[in-house]
């Protein structure tokens, strides 16, 4: 279980988040959703132990995390898919994914996670991860190598960022597989409606607050009703087909 | 074998034994083995150290390992081994030098290698560098290597050196006639106060020749590296230089490219890119359980796997 407590964060005086109280249960399936720039990505950033909180606590089973570092919090079962994935000149796409199961695996097992991200395995395997991919197989093997490291909590920042729409609808497959399969909580922040639908939960974090939580059916509706009612909200949800 | 000389022959030339095929092995200054194959000849100079290795026309899938060693210290080596690869050959020469000085003295190679390949000859040069010994006294190796590459011929180097060498000025000279291609592919980590220079200077004198310069290195506490490429078109040709750095601590690092078109067909290209590792690279690591010094090894294993 992830706990939030009263946890703020501001940069240079100017509040980002404002006393969050969250409370995430084990295998769930969380959505966090809300306008950009509303302090989505900084929260699962300071989740992950890449920003540290001005003030407040986060525990994890229990045990206040707050001072871990990012490589703590790893150990004990946070992991983080970034928004933009990182490139390595010369670390290949096996060797990525052997660092996330913190294990020498076998290439079957490396080919494994690809295939379950949709990539065909022999093609990418012993390839770099470096300019020579695209967004969509960057993201790909982003979301390959927190699948490998199996652990408590999976944070997805914004896997829709970035790629083209025909891969996207790829990874709403992945992640529905994930929602069927999930050993320990997901959380995804995400502004499609596919991934919103098949949400435990949703979170709605805007201006730096919890604004909402509560089911997809509860949530949702609401959401995309403000987002056909108004144009200036700056809050938009991309519906399928559009 | 003794076992410096066993291991410096492992790190330099990968070999674990006598190599079946041609060789010639240099240790202090002399020769310390030599075989020839039935498609090798390995001739001594007579008029300065050194060896001719003559590749009979139409050899493939042979090869020949040339490694020196070092192992007294203040040792000055000067050797020169000229290779005269024959027409269609198709081989692997493995080189390398690897010095360990357990003293005070400086101890120093320079191999000057010569290359004249004939039409259509196929070469992979593979050489490494290493230095080791507990000694305050210097482990220099500064190769020369010089290529005439004939029509339509292909020549390939990779040359390593990843730790122990106090300083290296490495100079390689390539003259490519028609249809021939000379590729570069350099690695070398330097560290402590260690100095390393590469010079290449590449005239692609002939039609439809190519050069491909790519360098990658690390440096590391104070040492410094300088990159300097010079490329000539002088016909209709292509060529490309590329130096990436990753520069850590108090390192210095120069990428000196200098590309000359004398002929409006000549297509060439250089891309520098010095940088520190970006902090993200190290971010995502840790995500993954690595800790930071865990996760700056492992960046710099890669970029020089």
């Amino acid at each position: 279980m992830l706990e939030l407590r009263n946890l703020s964060y501001s940069v240079e005086g100017k509040d980002i988040l404002k006393n969050i109280n969250l409370t995430i249960d084990d295998d769930k399936f969380i959505v966090i959703t809300g306008p950009n720039g509303g302090g989505k990505s900084t929260l699962a950033k300071i989740i992950a132990g890449i920003f540290k909180p001005t003030s407040g606590q986060i525990l994890f089973d229990g045990e206040d995390i707050t001072e871990k570092s990012i490589t703590e919090r790893a150990k004990m079962g946070i992991s983080f898919a970034f928004q933009q994935p990182v490139r390595f000149k010369g670390v290949t796409v096996k060797d990525l994914i052997t660092l996330a199961s913190g294990q020498q695996i076998s290439t079957a097992d490396a080919c494994m996670y690809l295939s379950e991200v949709g990539l065909c395995a022999r093609d990418y395997i012993d390839r770099e991860v470096d300019a020579s991919l695209s967004g969509g197989e960057l993201k790909r093997i982003e979301i390959a190598t927190v699948l490998a490291r199996k652990t408590k909590v999976s944070l997805f920042d914004e896997p829709e960022a970035g790629i083209d729409l025909w891969s996207f609808k790829n990874l709403i497959e992945v992640f529905e597989a994930m929602r069927d399969t999930i050993k320990g909580s997901i959380i995804i922040i995400s502004h499609q409606e596919r991934i919103l639908n098949i949400a435990d939960e949703i979170i709605v974090i805007a201006g730096g607050e919890l604004s909402a939580r509560g089911t997809s059916a509860e949530i949702l509706p609401k959401l995309l009703e403000e987002a056909d009612g108004s144009a200036t909200t700056g809050c938009r949800y991309y519906r399928e087909g559009e | 074998m003794d076992s410096i000389k066993k291991m410096l022959l492992e790190e330099v030339a990968d070999l674990h034994s006598i190599p079946t095929g041609a060789f010639n092995i240099r240790l202090n200054g002399q020769a310390d083995g030599r075989q020839n194959s039935e498609h090798i000849e390995i001739v001594p100079k007579t008029d300065k150290p050194g060896i001719d290795i003559y590749i009979k026309p139409n050899t493939v899938n042979e090869s020949v390992h040339i490694p020196a060693l070092v192992t007294q210290t203040g040792i000055i080596d000067l050797v020169y081994n000229d290779f005269y690869v024959g027409d269609n050959c198709d081989i692997l020469i493995v080189a390398g030098c690897g010095i360990h000085n357990d003293g005070h003295d400086k101890s120093e190679h320079n191999g000057i290698h010569r290359f004249v390949l004939g039409k259509n000859a196929r070469v992979r040069y593979v050489e490494k560098h290493v230095g080791s010994g507990e000694g305050t006294g210097e482990r220099i190796i500064n190769p020369q290597t010089v290529i005439e590459a004939g029509e339509n011929s292909y020549i390939e180097l990779e040359t390593t050196q990843l730790k122990g060498v106090d300083s290296t000025i490495r100079t390689t000279k390539a003259v490519a006639e028609a249809g021939a291609t000379v590729i570069v592919k350099e690695k070398i980590l330097t560290h402590g106060r260690q100095y390393a220079e590469t010079k290449f200077e590449i005239d692609l004198n002939g039609e439809d020749s190519s050069v491909s310069l790519v360098s990658r290195s690390v440096a590391k506490d104070k040492s410094t590296q300088r990159f300097v490429s010079v490329i000539n078109g002088n016909a209709k040709c292509a060529g490309h230089s590329e130096c990436d750095a990753i520069i850590m601590d108090d390192a210095t690092v120069a990428a000196v490219p200098e590309i000359t078109a004398n002929n409006v067909e000549a297509s060439l290209i250089h891309e520098a890119a010095i940088g520190k590792i970006a902090g993200e690279q190290i971010i995502k690591l840790m995500t993954l359980g690595l800790t930071e010094e865990e996760a700056e090894a492992q960046i710099v294993n890669g970029f020089l796997k």
